[in-house]
């Protein structure tokens, strides 16, 4: 089809034009619009506390997303991160309660997410299993090893330095916020500019053809799952410092949560094609949405509607305009 | 070749100064076409003319821009497959479509499967499907899965749904680049019967040996342009060439003068190759700067054999060396890493990732030499990518267009880009020319040859005879997984090759 000489120096097209091209942008618009209605729906909603407290709420459901959108490029799905948050929850609550320092307790806690994931991720690239498989068994391990080491009860009462990550405002913006925002950053510069990032893209557009490139699939595959075991586990310490408190039962059906923000955010569960951006954009719509509905004096049995609407609307639109974005790649 | 029936009948298909755009692209840009009754109409042109984007058109798949349809006489609009198939319309696409999973009966009378009250009839399912299927190849057996059936006789099965619908316009796009000449001739055989019933059939094939054989007439398409309708019969190759090219192109290059007595060590040294299920004893080497061939029919074991080499299937018994230094490859990364590089076969599922840009899937093999602490040089990319996309003339408007929007041959240079980046000193090839237009394979065949010159070791997996002869220096030819023979120089010929394939 294509007849022109090889123009290969042609002008990046302008900042504008390539945004409202991206994949984001509709569920960037998307965003917006929901703003915008709340808006006008309700005076309380576009203050900068609630818009703060919006944000701080995202942080849980958005860190645990980042890892999530890695697996989900691959093409793969990690059911067990909720359970993954308990889990390393309880160890990071064990070790300080142990009389250790946070660092300590932040490592010990890492290790465990990072430990889970790689093994989900061996499950995957070299026990062959689907990822729908190993990670809903490990879903079940990781909530049953959680519940052991906590004896089933919560376990609380931790030093001040983990509770300043959930009260310490840098500039007003809660410090939560801003490790999240952190964290996306990191992850969208290991997608795009990163070996890593390529293999990522590559194992979900066409794993047999990644295979034949020399790309090392089943490590990237472990390497992957780790990634989402240690999003995981930064969750964990988000939600301790914000509760006080460890739960084995914490983190249920988060991984749908996270699951939801990836896909709203326009990322498709077949791999290959997303962002992190639209991640984020997709954990802040689920926010906002929460917000606006309690503020509009919904009641959150109504909310889980919408929220399921949001969902499909979502998906609908992308898969939408991904087919204009299709005819129209230049 | 049928009768034409009588000129003042409605022609089966008139398409009338079809038009479509695509941002950035004129695909048709007026194509007029007119099809009659019973006839076999050929529809050549280069990758990029727009054959593909009229027939998608006619198959109800992309709406047009402008110009009118008539079937029979009688102005159509094809807003969708089903109404194509309404119209009773089927089209044989390039690409397969079967479902892997099903059984070639499923697959046969997909969408139509005999049932009783919702309830598949398993009994007429088999039956249907093997008489759909049996004037082509008797040999397949119905019940057993699609997927595990290889690539010809995929395409087969394909050709018998299309066949089953009792449609009366017939499209087929390179219906033979996956048959072997004997499946050609009997699909030839079956056309000619169709048509003789009044079927007409539009035909899509870059052979131009078939053309003639199985074409009553023929339209050019350049440039989106349709520039030449004629009878097969009052015209010759060279005509039909130049109406497509718009240049003068020797359509077979003379080979290469063999090589001088002093000859370069082996290369690629392959002694005792099996594998559990399909090679036996395989044995062959290929010089640096030389182009082996390795003849046979499908199922001989050609692919097979490279992709031992290139370690995707394990080796029972056997070894393989590079410049005399055995080679222990357990993976393609083994392989990649001892200099070896494999354009396969089926490069949309082999080779590329369709949506990821040319720049992309030209680094993909060497993102660790592009890197640095595991973060890409991006200008490096770039200009690896530049690089190729000028030397190998692929044609893309920048880098970072995706792959799947590029025409066929376009698509194999970037594979090819993306083993010359890895400085591959063993490239196995595996059909390269398969579904590219004659310019294109002309370009393929040169740059083949300029590699050769710059001392890569070739091996060339080809069914397409004239293309192993005039491109390579040996010829291994294979039967039932084994090497049955080895022709060298002047003993290469069609007839040599053929009788040691047959096993005549």
């Amino acid at each position: 089809m294509i007849r022109s000489s090889p123009n290969v120096d042609a002008p990046v097209p302008p900042l504008w034009h390539r945004l409202l091209r991206s994949r984001e942008a509709g569920t960037g618009v998307g965003l917006l619009v929901l703003c915008l209605g709340l808006w006008i729906a309700t005076p309380f909603f576009a203050t900068v506390d609630n818009l703060l407290n919006v944000a701080e709420q995202s942080t849980i459901v958005g860190t645990l997303a980042i890892g999530m959108t890695f697996v989900i490029l691959t093409g793969g799905i990690d059911l067990s991160v909720g359970s993954v948050v308990a889990l390393a929850g309880v160890v990071l609550a064990l070790v300080l309660r142990g009389g250790h320092g946070v660092p300590l307790a932040m490592l010990a806690a890492f290790a465990a997410g990072i430990s889970a994931g790689a093994i989900n991720g061996a499950l995957v690239a070299f026990g062959r299993l689907p990822a729908f498989i190993a990670t809903l068994g490990m879903m079940s391990v990781a909530r049953g090893v959680a519940l052991v080491l906590a004896d089933g009860r919560p376990i609380s009462g931790f030093p001040d330095a983990l509770r300043a990550l959930s009260t310490t405002r840098v500039g007003g913006v809660p410090v939560s916020v801003l490790i999240m925002l952190a964290l996306f950053a990191l992850a969208h510069f290991v997608l795009h500019y990163t070996m890593l990032g390529r293999s990522t893209y590559a194992i979900g557009g066409n794993e047999e053809a990644s295979r034949l490139a020399g790309i090392p699939v089943a490590r990237t595959k472990v390497i992957i799952y780790a990634i989402a075991g240690a999003s995981a586990a930064a969750t964990a310490v988000l939600l301790l410092a914000r509760l006080n408190s460890a739960q084995p039962i914490a983190g249920i059906g988060y991984e749908l949560d996270a699951i939801a923000a990836v896909v709203i955010g326009g990322t498709s569960l077949l791999g290959g094609a997303g962002s992190v951006t639209g991640t984020l954009i997709g954990a802040l719509i689920m926010s906002v949405l929460r917000n606006g509905l309690n503020l509009l004096g919904v009641s959150s049995y109504v909310q889980q509607i919408a929220i399921g609407v949001v969902i499909v609307v979502a998906v609908l639109v992308d898969m939408a305009l991904h087919k204009r974005s299709q005819t129209l790649t230049v | 070749m049928s009768a034409i029936p009588p000129l003042h009948a409605p022609p089966r298909l008139r398409m009338t100064g079809i038009r479509k755009a695509f941002p950035g692209v004129r695909a048709l840009d007026g194509v007029d076409l007119e099809v009659l009754p019973g006839e076999v109409h050929v529809l050549l042109g280069e990758n990029g003319a727009g054959k593909s984007t009229l027939m998608q058109i006619l198959a109800g798949a992309c709406p047009r821009d402008a110009g009118t349809l008539e079937l029979d006489g009688r102005v159509v609009t094809i807003g969708s497959p089903r109404d194509a198939r309404a119209l009773r319309i089927a089209v044989i696409q390039q690409e397969l479509q079967l479902v892997p999973e099903l059984s070639v009966a499923e697959n046969v009378l997909l969408g139509r499967l005999p049932h009783r009250l919702g309830v598949v009839d398993r009994a007429a399912l088999t039956r249907h499907a093997a008489s759909a299927l049996a004037p082509l190849d008797p040999d397949i057996d119905v019940r057993q899965r699609a997927g595990a059936l290889r690539l010809g006789a995929q395409q087969l099965v394909e050709i018998a749904r299309a066949l089953s619908t009792d449609a009366q316009l017939l499209v087929l796009d390179e219906p033979t680049s996956a048959l072997t000449d004997r499946e050609t001739t009997r699909l030839f055989a079956v056309l000619r019967t169709l048509t003789s019933r009044g079927v007409s059939v539009i035909y899509i094939s870059h052979r131009l040996d078939e053309v003639f054989t199985i074409g009553d007439r023929v339209t050019v398409l350049r440039d989106g342009r349709s520039v030449a309708t004629m009878p097969l019969a009052d015209t010759d190759r060279r005509t039909l060439i130049r109406a497509m090219t718009d240049r003068e192109v020797t359509e077979t290059t003379p080979r290469r003068a063999a090589h001088s007595s002093a000859l370069p060590a082996e290369r690629l040294t392959v002694r005792g190759l099996c594998t559990h299920d399909v090679l036996h004893d395989v044995s062959l080497h290929v010089r640096a700067g030389e182009i082996v061939g390795v003849a046979g029919l499908l199922g001989a074991g050609r692919t097979e054999v490279a992709r031992a080499i290139f370690g995707i299937d394990p080796i029972g018994a056997g070894t393989i060396a590079i410049d005399g230094r055995m080679l222990a490859l357990r993976t393609p990364r083994d392989a990649i890493a001892a200099g070896l590089g494999f354009v396969t076969e089926d490069r949309k599922r082999e080779g590329l990732l369709l949506d990821r840009s040319v720049q992309e899937n030209i680094a993909l093999p060497v993102l660790r030499s592009l890197s640095r602490w595991g973060v890409m040089r991006r200008a490096a990319e770039r200009s690896l990518a530049t690089g190729f996309i000028t030397s190998l003339r692929v044609r893309t408007p920048t880098p970072r267009q995706p792959v799947r929007t590029l025409s066929g041959g376009n698509q194999q240079k970037v594979v090819l880009a993306k083993w010359l980046a890895t400085g591959a000193r063993v490239l196995l090839l595996d059909e390269p020319t398969r579904g590219v237009d004659v310019g294109a394979k002309e370009e393929m065949h040169a740059l083949i040859r300029r590699l050769a010159s710059e001392g890569v070791a070739i091996l060339l997996l080809s069914s397409d005879l004239p293309e192993l002869l005039a491109l390579a220096d040996r010829t291994y030819v294979m039967r039932d997984g084994r090497v049955v023979g080895e022709l060298q120089g002047d003993a290469q010929s069609a007839e040599q090759v053929m009788a040691l394939a047959v096993g005549a």
